[in-house]
């Protein structure tokens, strides 16, 4: 079957798992197998991505164009030639040390990330 | 009132009708509801004043209507940092009456690099009164509000219930929340901005019919996911472009003019130059803006967010060995290992002749290190430096110890030509 072309959109904070790469073009016909093609080709993206349950984490949205999937079907939301699929993270970033007590070191903007392998 | 159209008389605080509960039956207010207030609201300008808004008044989008509108609105901005900078500077310009600050914080050197409405004969000032100075002095007009505080769940709802509109200008995740359910609880627009790196990202939460944060993301990361200090850094004029957008939207939302930015996010890409949008939309099960919401009064953030507190620091229980010490030992030629867990682009910075991998490669480069040899491990200040110690202990080292304070403590005790950063 010829799947369609699709581009996914990397936020900064993850581009540095795929090749400091703004976007990746997977061929799928779905957003999950989107994501399967993104992290089978990209393997250190996975753990940001999924939980080791291998469920999308909750804080990661994903949008097919401007739609969040999770008002579509969820990750069985079919996707387009063309289509632009974005990887939408919650960032913090604002006024450094401003308001709650933080780690020393984290400085503007946050973004967690694990730093022990699974 | 024809003379008050004049700007012949001025009100006093007294004689301001309390716009945001004209009918304290209503706990939830609209931006309608209370731009019809602002509408009725009988605030004058002086001939000062006439003048100083001219290209204002002479565009029918804004116009006497419009600039009063601007003057009887109260606009409380939580945090005077990157992103607070310009949106409180041009809010004050444009002639917002009241302006609110919320910051505890005092001036940085490395703050100057974004956050404009502080100089350099600031550092060491509070930030609030050092903006308070900028801000009197492009527009004495203003009624600023000052409040040396950090804002938390305790005094969020009663600072709220005194303004009309919330610009959300903090830099992380349990204050993001706070923010985001005490707007939703008091009824005010949540201005929103946000920045990382090169991104930012911007909205309008918390309208009555609109979706708030929590609708977008219903939970924050996860505990269990620590922040990798190193992934910090933004691009000065990023919040600049952030912060102006925010101040356009407080504008717009007080003057009733144009498209709010109500159920869309607007993603900046400042590196692509690049702009898009993404549709939002109220999540009837949010637990706190839906239809049967579980979140009814405020709650602890940073335990929502998985933070503990402050009593129990990460590198607590690890080895860790003072920069006096290690440089006595370096001295003495003793067979020490010292591993840099930092970023390349730090080391550029300074570096006291470490081996570096960064804390992210570590797992796949663990290999380079001699279990059988002591191992000293730094980062810039210890954080990132105790997780490396933490995981190369579980991984079966057991000579490792935390230089405690990183090379930032080394530069402070031991050698001042190490730059700080």
């Amino acid at each position: 079957m010829l799947r369609p072309m699709s581009k996914i959109h990397i936020p900064t904070p993850l581009r540095q798992y795929v090749d400091k790469q703004s976007t990746v073009e997977v061929k799928c016909s779905t957003v999950g197998e989107a994501m399967s093609a993104l992290v089978a080709k990209h393997p250190d993206l996975r753990r940001h991505l999924y939980t080791e349950e291998g469920k999308l984490r909750a804080f990661v949205n994903l949008y097919v164009n401007d739609e969040d999937i999770r008002y579509l079907q969820k990750e069985a939301t079919a996707v387009k030639e063309g289509d632009n699929i974005s990887i939408v993270p919650s960032i913090a970033g604002g006024a450094e040390n401003a308001l709650s007590p933080c780690h020393p070191e984290r400085s503007e903007g946050s973004w967690f990330l694990l730093v022990v392998p699974d | 009132m024809f003379l008050a159209a004049l700007g012949m008389t001025v009100i006093s605080d007294s004689q301001r009708p309390d716009i945001r509960f004209a009918d304290p039956t209503i706990l939830e207010i609209s931006t309608e509801d209370f731009m019809a207030a602002i509408t009725e609201i009988p605030v004058t300008l002086s001939k000062d004043e006439i003048l100083r808004y001219s290209r204002h008044l002479i565009m029918p989008e804004v116009g006497m209507e419009g600039q009063r509108k601007l003057k009887a609105a109260r606009v409380l901005c939580i945090g005077t940092g990157g992103l607070g900078s310009p949106l409180a500077l041009y809010l004050a310009a444009a002639g917002v009456g009241t302006l609110g600050l919320v910051d505890f914080d005092v001036v940085d050197y490395t703050n100057l690099q974004r956050q404009i409405i502080h100089s350099t004969a600031d550092v060491g000032r509070k930030k609030l009164d050092s903006a308070a100075d900028k801000l009197t002095a492009i527009n004495p007009f203003l009624n600023l509000q000052k409040f040396d505080l950090r804002l938390s769940s305790e005094n969020a709802l009663e600072l709220f219930r005194d303004f009309d509109i919330i610009a959300d200008g903090t830099d992380n995740f349990p204050t993001r929340y706070l923010v985001n359910d005490a707007c939703v609880l008091t009824g005010k627009p949540n201005v929103y901005g946000s920045i990382f790196r090169f991104e930012g990202q911007a909205s309008v939460f918390a309208t009555k019919d609109g979706p708030c944060y929590r609708c977008l993301y219903p939970e924050p990361p996860p505990p269990g996911l620590v922040p990798s200090c190193a992934e910090g850094g933004v691009l000065g004029i990023l919040p600049g472009l952030v912060g102006v957008m925010q101040a356009t939207e407080v504008i717009k939302l007080i003057l009733g003019a144009g498209e709010p930015l109500i159920g869309r996010l607007l993603l900046i890409d400042a590196l692509g130059m690049k702009f898009r949008e993404l549709k939002l939309r109220k999540n009837p099960d949010c637990p706190v803006c839906g239809t049967h919401p579980t979140v009814t009064k405020l709650i602890d953030y940073n335990e929502f967010c998985g933070i503990r507190g402050e009593e129990k620091p990460v590198g607590a229980g690890l080895p860790e060995i003072q920069v006096e010490e290690l440089k006595r030992r370096l001295d003495a030629k003793e067979d020490l290992f010292v591993l840099d867990v930092r970023e390349p682009h730090e080391y550029q910075i300074c570096n006291i002749g470490g081996h570096l991998i960064p804390l992210n490669d570590l797992p796949n480069r663990i290999h380079e290190l001699d279990s059988s040899r002591e191992i000293v491990v730094h980062c810039k200040m210890g954080g990132r430096s105790a997780k490396a110690v933490a995981f190369l202990q579980q991984s079966g080292f057991a000579k490792v110890h935390n230089l405690a304070g990183g090379i930032t403590a080394w530069s402070e005790r031991v050698d001042p030509n190490v730059p700080k950063y």
